[in-house]
């Protein structure tokens, strides 16, 4: 079977992130003062086969935990499905 | 005592180390590409600054897996001497074999500029010299060294000295302005708790001969070179 994961990797909520600060504050020169709050992270598309979706879904986390998020300054979360 | 320099592509400051290694200090040293599986018999490896794999995912993300990391990790598990300057300070946190994280610099600019660091222990190979009062000039050059780590690491750090480095002031007092990428407690640099792995964001070969006015970093290879052996 084939699967597509959408897979968003975000800077932890902890973990300042200065690149959303940065859009944040140039959002009041758009005049939009209402958007208090901006953070930026990564979005990620993979397709993949696997024999179901509970396989496929084990890859996908594997491949997140190990290489696509730094669960250290990260975290990810995704969508699996078939295609 | 034979140095192993890893070359990775995007490694940039490969043949800077080298030079001093070989050059300045003396010593044997063998280049190691990225696809290598054997470390040449080298004593103490070093991974080098630069952009590896033009630091695509996160810095250090994708060098981590090359086949000279499998056999340097095992290296280092054994109590191998491994130091990673700048990239490779990055690349050690990613393969896990360093505690922390390097996150975008907190102004979110790329920064090449001269730095003050302070050595905050004589227990490691690549401190063992350093007068712990002084300041060492040191160059910078990262988009992504803003050192992090949680809380409970940071304690376990401490309890177990492994901070190596801080960035301080030209007169060493550790302040928020010489903390120029963030650094959670001005981290510039530490070692694993078995104190065999180290890194630091700072370059020290780019300040080891006087012909570039500057050799404060050489006090770190002398401090390596009368520890080991």
């Amino acid at each position: 079977m084939k699967f597509i994961a959408e897979i968003n990797v975000m800077p932890l909520k902890e973990i300042l992130d200065p690149q959303g600060k940065a859009v944040a504050g140039s959002m009041k020169n758009l005049g939009l003062s209402n958007i208090k709050n901006v953070r930026i992270g990564k979005h990620i598309t993979l397709e993949l086969e696997a024999e179901n979706e509970a396989a496929a879904r084990e890859s996908v986390e594997q491949a997140c935990k190990q290489l696509l998020a730094n669960l250290i300054m990260e975290s990810y979360e995704f969508d699996l499905k078939a295609i | 005592m034979k140095f192993g320099v890893v070359v990775f592509p995007g490694s940039n400051c490969d043949e800077d180390i080298i030079y001093t290694l070989q050059h300045i200090m003396g010593q044997d040293v063998v280049r190691l590409w990225h696809k290598d599986k054997d470390l040449q018999g080298a004593d103490f490896i070093v991974l080098p600054g630069g952009f590896s794999f033009g630091d695509y995912l996160r810095s250090g993300a994708i060098a981590k897996f090359s086949p000279i990391m499998q056999e340097i990790i095992s290296f280092a598990n054994k109590g191998g001497n491994v130091l990673g300057i700048c990239n490779g300070f990055q690349i050690l946190t990613e393969a896990g074999l360093l505690p922390g994280a390097l996150l975008q610099n907190k102004n979110q600019k790329f920064i090449c500029a001269n730095t003050y660091i302070k050595a905050e222990t004589n227990d490691s190979l690549v401190t063992s010299q350093i007068d712990l009062n002084k300041a060492l000039k040191i160059p910078i050059a990262h988009g992504e060294g803003n050192y992090f780590a949680d809380a409970d690491t940071l304690k376990k750090l401490d309890d177990n000295d492994q901070v190596l480095f801080r960035y301080c002031d030209y007169n060493g007092n550790i302040t928020a302005e010489s903390n120029l990428n963030g650094s959670i407690n001005n981290i510039a640099g530490v070692s694993n708790k078995n104190r065999n792995v180290f890194g630091l964001m700072p370059h020290p070969e780019r300040a080891s001969n006087s012909l570039l006015a500057n050799d404060d970093g050489l006090i770190l290879f002398e401090s390596i070179l009368s520890t080991v052996y």
